[in-house]
């Protein structure tokens, strides 16, 4: 306790003397150049929307980015490819695409028509948040391959360190996820299952990191959430047991509610397409919305500069312990989105795999496992 | 919104990626962890029951031992009392024997003893009979030795018959 709170103090003092200095260069800047307020609403959103280049750093001679592929298929000019530095020319456009500065399509690629009208291409560019995908996908497959190698070789012997720790995380993911919410075939399962929760957990961890690798806003991406959504949508429907497609299909409710028009059916069918929607939007406002508060409280530094020293110093005092509080929230979040994505993936599974009898039991533990989940979400 | 509207794009990628991940993961690294797990969770379950078996076996030795043990001090205790008992007969019936046997010894003794007393007592009788009878012989040799003396023992010995008849 005495060590965080240590660093916490030692953080703060040189996160102070940094504003500071940034203030003395500011009043430089601003004798040359025009004054430049800091829109930290621009900041914010820029950070959770995807990016065509990967901004690792600045320093005070030159920014150091990463230009990412672009790949556009438009019905006029077939398919370009093109790093995404071609784009940052004066006028803004390279073979008549250019970044929309403004309008529905701010900060995506548009291709400018003759016409003078932006049209969206199909826009297949590796993003940021693609890049981050693909390389935390690598990671994440290497870091759990290099697990199942090291379990599989001497399967017999408890594991220590990383393989250890990794172990422990599926057996939990296994016996207090999976196996009560699915039930006996749960093995069928588990695989998918596990998969969802370290994709998840890993890039929600990549997330927080603020540097290279990490830093993307993967999992608070709509995109992303959406196709693990599907993804859990497909499983659940797809494995589902014979009752219930009847209950999908003819509920055990008075007739006159399915035959002449079938209310009930549709009842059922849009509660099938809530569930994935509710874990889309869980994940992905969560996520968004810790990345938007760390952002936020840090930018209280930057925006307190105007308003002297001392308000600047005790802001940033505040701010940063904020912050390190927030990320260790974020930090816990991360791991509670993960699994409450695959607990109410795998209740959802068990669910639709649920046979005649055991009817009522089932029926008590989701609301019990949704309750907790609720739980936690207050929690926050 | 666009933080609200799916990038197409984004989403193809997503895809490939999670699809991937999936693929790759669901087939040949999850399983091959579950099994190992499952074979370790076996083994230790088996193991345990071992052990267990193995205590269980154990305690069943110890009590047979200490039934073993408490049947010997049973039967050493019966064996010594046996002995004793046996040791006590033995002497007793020692004992009877040897005083019957000294009984028998000194009756044979006393009987042997009386028989040689008579058998001296005769002899002595016999030989005090011859002596007597010699004396006698010279002694009435001696006194009948002149016809006075006849005369004499004749009337004398007419006169006891004479006193006894009256």
């Amino acid at each position: 306790m005495k060590h965080i709170l240590f660093l916490i103090v030692l953080f703060t003092f040189s996160a102070a003397n940094y504003a500071a200095g940034g203030e003395a260069l500011d009043i430089n800047v601003s004798n040359t150049t025009t004054e430049e307020e800091l829109n930290v609403k621009e900041l914010i959103l820029d950070h959770l929307a995807d990016s065509y280049e990967w901004h690792l750093f600045s320093s005070k001679k030159r920014d150091v980015t990463i230009h990412l592929p672009v790949i556009l298929y438009s019905k006029t000019s077939g398919w370009n490819m093109f790093l995404s530095s071609k784009l940052h020319n004066i006028d803004n456009n390279y073979r008549g695409f250019g970044i929309a500065t403004d309008g529905k399509y701010k900060g995506k690629i548009v291709e400018i028509l003759a016409s003078g009208e932006e049209m969206r291409p199909l826009d297949l560019s590796i993003t940021k948040n693609a890049a981050s995908l693909m390389l935390s996908s690598l990671m994440l497959i290497i870091i759990i391959l290099g697990v199942s190698q090291s379990i599989k070789r001497d399967p017999l012997k408890p594991k220590k360190g990383f393989t250890g720790m990794m172990e422990i995380f599926i057996l939990m993911i296994i016996d207090e996820v999976i196996k009560p919410a699915i039930g006996e075939d749960y093995k069928r399962y588990s695989p998918y299952l596990l998969t969802l929760f370290f994709f998840i957990f890993f890039n929600n961890l990549l997330g927080l990191f603020p540097i290279f690798p990490g830093g993307a806003n993967v999992t608070g991406n709509i995109s992303v959430t959406i196709v693990l959504a599907i993804g859990t949508f497909l499983v659940i429907n797809l494995t589902g047991s014979k009752k219930y497609y009847k209950d999908l299909f003819w509920p055990d409710t008075p007739v006159w509610l399915k035959v002449p028009f079938p209310l009930m059916q549709i009842i059922e069918i849009v509660g099938t397409l809530t569930k994935p929607f509710a874990l889309m939007i869980r994940l992905f406002a969560n996520i968004m919305a810790g990345h938007a508060i760390v952002l936020g409280l840090t930018s209280l530094v930057f925006v307190t500069v105007s308003l002297g020293s001392a308000i600047n110093t005790s802001m940033t005092v505040i701010s940063v312990i904020f912050t390190v509080f927030i990320d260790f929230v974020e930090l816990l979040v991360a791991f509670i989105q993960a699994y409450v994505f695959t607990l109410l993936s795998s209740v959802f599974i068990g669910l639709a795999r649920e046979k005649e009898t055991e009817n009522g039991n089932k029926e008590l533990a989701v609301e019990k496992l949704a309750e907790q989940s609720n739980h936690l979400e207050l929690k926050r | 919104m666009s933080l609200l509207t799916p990038d197409p794009g984004l989403v193809i990628w997503m895809t490939i990626s999670f699809g991937i991940v999936v693929l790759i993961l669901a087939k040949f690294a999850f399983p091959s962890i579950l099994k190992a797990v499952d074979k370790r969770t076996s083994y230790i379950e088996g193991s345990l029951k071992s052990a267990r078996e193995a205590n269980e076996e154990l305690a069943k030795v110890k009590e047979t031992r200490a039934r073993i043990l408490a049947e010997a001090h049973k039967e050493q205790n019966a064996i010594l009392k046996e002995t004793a008992r046996i040791k006590e007969e033995i002497l007793q019936e020692a004992h009877v024997k040897a005083s019957q046997e000294t009984e028998n010894m000194i009756a044979e003794a006393r009987k042997q003893i009386h028989a040689e007393k008579d058998q001296v007592l005769r002899s002595i009788r016999s030989e005090v009979t011859i002596m007597s009878v010699s004396l006698a012989e010279k002694i009435l040799r001696e006194k009948l030795g002149n016809d006075k003396e006849q005369l004499n023992m004749i009337d004398r010995l007419l006169d006891e018959i004479e006193i006894s008849k009256s």
